[in-house]
């Protein structure tokens, strides 16, 4: 498969190069919102929505900032890009999805700070993907995100069933859960070649 | 609290980010690029030493304006400020050290999402002097860099055999692969969390039995 067919790119983004496991990015929502699975998908279903708007508001801009040869204002342009589409999604989902919205809560704004977007947009400019590409690349950056959300608030809800000792409990335990995680999904690497 | 500012010392201010407010190991914050960046001790230094460049900058900027920004509009404003400084360091590594700066790859752009430093500008330097936000903010960000430079080196030690590029166990020693790949982060990380809440449960142990009053 060439590397920028629209079908490697979706499995590039979602399952070998996970943004969670083996990017590191959108850590903190991942050890942070991961304790519950109905919460955990939600948060994963708000970032797929922003991540897909920012990418493709980031590519317009960019073409602008090249043709205007202001690339050093590239990265104060995307942040202020990602802050106003996450209030554009917060509007839109009060409009017309109220239950939706309040379900989300606090975690909506949030995703300003999320690191998986801002790196999302990076990426693609580093990468220069083209409009199509980078709808494929946000697409399956999202899902990769909730898929990773999804199984680790699984884990987590059937660890707090068994006795761990009390030192263990909390962050420590997770992170190593999560190193075991991101080892079984470094087994994806080379598919699609 | 500007006015009583000054008078009260500095140290403690300063010391607090270093060890007891540590923003890795205790309030867990900026794990993104702390587990990133941190596969070999010269890449753990470089990125603390951008961090903490960054949050000095920002803290005492945040600081100078805190009563000129709206306060509905801070975050924004705080968010414009340090992208604004990011930029400055991010083309400053590209001419001090291109190698680095590679190395590094998104992750110098990365910092202007780092709660760190947005936490910093809205729990400490908005509502503290110049002084105290500028101590603040090297504390946190040293404590921040030593805790990088602890991932580091376990990382490097383990899974390439060397330390800043030196070799330490020689020829015949079979490097520890997974170390220096993602999941290594994981495990190292969650390591040294396991550490800490250890130490700190024994010590919270003595400390009940040496005062038994305040066991019960």
């Amino acid at each position: 498969m060439p590397d920028d067919s629209i079908t490697y790119i979706l499995l590039n983004s979602c399952i070998i190069n996970n943004f969670v496991l083996s990017a590191f990015l959108g850590i903190c929502p991942f050890l942070g919102v991961s304790g519950r699975f109905e919460t955990a998908s939600r948060m994963g279903l708000a970032v797929t929505f922003v991540m897909i708007v920012s990418s493709l508001c980031a590519y317009a801009l960019n073409l602008v900032l090249v043709s205007m040869e202001m690339e050093f204002l590239r990265l104060i342009c995307y942040i202020a890009v990602i802050a106003s589409s996450v209030q554009l999604v917060e509007m839109v989902l009060k409009r017309y999805s109220p239950a939706l919205f309040r379900a989300l809560g606090i975690f909506l704004p949030l995703i300003t700070t999320n690191c998986a977007i801002l790196g999302l947009v990076l990426f693609q400019t580093f990468k220069g993907y083209n409009l199509v590409q980078c709808l494929a690349y946000a697409i399956g950056a999202g899902a990769g995100f909730t898929l990773a959300l999804a199984i680790m608030s699984g884990l987590r809800e059937q660890l707090a069933l068994h006795d761990v000792p009390s030192m263990a409990r909390g962050a420590g335990l997770t992170l190593m859960v999560a190193g075991i995680l991101s080892l079984a999904f470094m087994g994806f690497a080379g598919l699609g070649n | 609290m500007t006015a009583t500012g000054m008078s009260e010392s500095i140290w403690p201010v300063y010391t607090r980010g270093l060890w007891r407010e540590n923003p890795v190991f205790v309030m867990q914050l900026g794990m993104c690029p702390t587990l990133a960046v941190s596969n070999s001790v010269i890449n753990s230094l470089s990125m603390g030493l951008a961090t903490l460049a960054v949050l000095v900058a920002s803290s005492a900027l945040v600081s100078l304006m805190r009563n000129v920004i709206p306060k509905q509009v801070r975050i924004a404003t705080y968010i414009v400020i340090i992208a604004t400084f990011v930029t400055v360091v991010d083309y400053a590594l590209q001419a001090i050290s291109l190698d680095i700066h590679k190395a590094l790859g998104a992750f110098i752009q990365l910092i202007v999402v780092n709660c760190i430093i947005l936490g910093r500008a809205e729990a400490f330097a908005s509502k503290n002097s110049v002084v105290r936000a500028i101590t603040d903010a090297a504390g946190m960000g040293l404590g921040f860099t030593f805790a990088l430079i602890c991932l580091g080196a376990v990382r490097e030690l383990l899974g390439n055999g060397s330390l800043l590029g030196f070799d330490v166990f020689g020829p015949q020693f079979e490097p520890w692969a997974i170390m220096i790949l993602p999941p290594g982060g994981f495990f190292v990380l969650g390591a040294w969390l396991l550490v800490f809440a250890w130490f700190k449960e024994r010590s919270a142990r003595t400390a009940a039995r040496k005062e038994p009053s305040h066991a019960g």
